[in-house]
């Protein structure tokens, strides 16, 4: 069994399936990274991931149109963004604890939605594959990276812009110095409430999206589909060292470890009790991976406190 | 208790617009879950018996709260205790029941303290975000549990049901008289939260457990270890859990641990909802008794409503969420309002 793993077409599936796979972690970690950049920390975008995932599958389901899909995730992540915005920067709530409190409501009120509207879950047609014109017929290469569905090749792309926008634009300026010294930035005419609302917004639309792209390519919803997928991309911020490129690597490393869980499963190399035990990897990787990194300076200087200009 | 009642209140509120966008008449629902959870003496029985977990679990919160840790980490240290007292009644059925059930209760708890003290550890000594940790055990617990339960410890035979075999009688908690389901677990549970109250208010280990959460800088200063600090209240704040998921398989009509249809169909998903409990209770573990109660009876209430107008009782769980997030977002508006009081107050003086 093990040698059917170690062959050419099993590892093309295996990296071909980690990228589709980091692209949920991938989203959430982006915007999560921005928010943090800023100072805000979101641990509800979890339940935001699942209010986008229910809301794509939905919408897709009654329009026949994964783009509605798509729309109505950004939409529901906006809405969610508004409401998380309120709760920290005008009403200054605990940021760890709101964002439990996140969680719940997105939990519960995406299993109420399911079942009352939803019922018997039915396939939708999912984002069909876009493959990139020459390259895809790269033998083996193209099959990897170039056969995906968009919101693979959109994830990869926000890496690029979140990365320029962060280090090379004015409004990445603001982020970064009201994440650092916001009583600095305030003095110098910058709004600090302002400057993480928007981080806030962009940041849970990128939760709505990644749940968007955990339920468009595969066409299905369950109740908690996420299943803790939200907390780890928080553990990849850490990870990233709250820069862009580094959540992606950390995407493709949780993605990387589901995909050879994934391919494990379907070989036949485990099966029964012994894939509950392989199904452990990425919340005990996600433990390992924060007890190496925990040390690590950089933690934006203003994180998880709320701004009072009268202190 | 003014804001968190106020805070129930707007859920509800907020609930009841959910109902009445379902097409289900609100008065109708809330009045089924009232009746369903207060309604009469089986109906209160039925929400004790929920908030057994509800209580031991938002005591454990108390605990870590209060010392500055965030234990999102219930649902897997009652399932670790749930494990770890189910091995031990499979390993020694034949000890007396007077011996046994506490022995089961004591395990229990242990397995929940470690499952506590790995997380605790790993913020003290290595600084691991305990929020994240916490969750992250959550989920290997309830693969541990499937793992377990898949093989090892499955009930023999040719059905393939995720379930022990029943436990030995000995293992049984005893009722309670009156000929309800009303169990012995609500009276340990209501001892736990006192035990805790005592020692938070009473002992030099709750000052300490105070300090930490208060000013670790003048904690330290003061000589205490705020590292062993952490890693005893989220050990203490795991094993309350612990007890909760021992309660869970030997107070069960089935005294069988049960891991079909998922983690959460065993826990009842105390290890959140009890976090909601003990914010209601202030985190004080007297006052998260009553609070208790109310969150049991509201879930237990949850299933007459969805009975009565087919809204599922999920809403009760994205109605907890919202009492989450108004309690914690209360916090500044008091400080306001208390600020305010004062300094008219002072004006009129």
């Amino acid at each position: 069994m093990w040698s059917e793993f170690f062959t050419v077409s099993s590892l093309v599936v295996v990296l071909a399936s980690t990228i589709r796979l980091a692209t949920p972690f991938l989203f959430a970690s982006l915007g999560e990274t921005l928010g943090q950049r800023s100072g805000v920390l979101n641990l509800g975008i979890e339940g935001v991931m699942l209010i986008g995932a229910f809301s794509s599958y939905y919408a897709a389901s009654k329009t026949g149109s994964p783009w509605m899909g798509v729309l109505a995730a950004l939409v529901t992540g906006c809405v969610m963004g508004l409401l998380y915005a309120f709760v920290t920067l005008v009403l200054h709530a605990e940021q760890g604890i709101s964002g439990i409190g996140v969680f719940l409501l997105g939990l519960g009120l995406t299993d109420v939605l399911f079942q009352r509207w939803v019922g018997t879950p039915i396939p939708i047609d999912g984002l069909d594959p876009w493959n990139i014109p020459f390259l895809a017929d790269i033998p083996t290469v193209g099959e990897i990276f170039f056969q995906h569905n968009p919101l693979v090749y959109l994830s990869v792309l926000l890496v690029v812009v979140a990365t320029v926008v962060i280090n090379r634009t004015t409004f990445g300026l603001n982020i970064r110095a009201v994440g650092e010294a916001p009583d600095a930035a305030d003095t110098l005419g910058i709004s600090v409430n302002r400057t993480r609302l928007f981080t806030i917004l962009i940041g849970n639309c990128m939760a709505g999206l990644a749940g968007a792209a955990l339920v468009l390519p595969f066409g299905t919803f369950q109740q908690n589909l996420t299943s803790g997928r939200g907390f780890i991309a928080v553990a990849l911020v850490y990870f990233g060292a709250w820069r862009p490129i580094g959540a992606f690597a950390g995407s493709l490393l949780f993605g990387f470890v589901l995909a050879v869980v994934n391919q494990f499963g379907a070989l036949g190399i485990v099966s029964g009790a012994t894939s509950s035990l392989t199904a452990m990897a990425p919340a005990i990787l996600t433990i390992v991976v924060l007890a190496i990194v925990s040390r690590r300076i950089g933690q934006p200087a203003a994180l998880s406190k709320p701004f009072d200009r009268n202190g | 208790m003014g804001i968190p009642l106020l805070s129930v209140i707007g859920a509800l509120g907020i609930g009841s617009l959910l109902l009445a966008a379902f097409g289900a008449n609100p008065f109708v629902g809330y009045r089924e879950m009232f009746l369903g959870g207060f309604g009469d003496i089986d109906a209160i029985a039925d929400t004790l018996v929920k908030s057994i977990p509800l209580l031991l679990v938002g005591v454990g919160i108390c605990l870590a709260f209060r010392t500055g840790v965030v234990n999102i980490g219930g649902e897997g240290q009652i399932l670790a205790g749930a494990i770890l007292s189910t091995l031990a009644a499979l390993a020694i059925p034949n000890t007396p029941r007077v011996f046994l059930v506490p022995i089961l209760l004591i395990v229990g708890g242990l397995g929940g303290a470690i499952w506590g003290a790995i997380p605790g550890a790993l913020k003290a000594y290595v600084g691991v975000n305990e929020i994240l940790s916490t969750i992250m055990m959550n989920i290997v617990a309830g693969h541990l549990l499937s793992f377990l339960l898949e093989g090892l410890i499955i009930e023999p035979g040719e059905i393939r049901i995720q379930q022990t075999k029943r436990l030995t009688e000995n293992s049984d908690i005893p009722l309670l008289p009156g000929g309800t389901r009303l169990h012995f677990g609500i009276i340990v549970a209501v001892f736990v939260a006192v035990v805790a109250y005592v020692v938070l208010k009473r002992t030099t280990l709750g000052m300490r457990l105070r300090a930490v959460g208060h000013n670790q800088d003048a904690a330290r200063y003061a000589g205490m270890s705020v590292q062993n600090n952490i890693v005893l209240a989220l050990a203490l704040s795991g094993a309350c859990a612990g007890v909760a998921g021992a309660l869970l398989v030997f107070g069960s009509e089935s005294h069988r641990l049960i891991g079909e249809g998922g983690a959460a169909a065993f826990t009842q998903s105390a290890g959140f909802n009890g976090i909601v409990a003990a914010l209601f209770g202030g985190l004080n573990p007297l006052l998260t008794i009553p609070a208790s109660f109310l969150f049991g009876g509201m879930l237990i209430g949850g299933i007459e409503m969805q009975r009565a107008v087919q809204v599922p009782s999920a809403l009760i769980i994205a109605l907890n969420g919202i009492v989450v997030i108004f309690v914690v977002s209360s916090f500044r508006l008091k400080r306001k309002l208390e600020q305010a009081m004062t300094s008219s107050d002072r004006d009129r003086a």
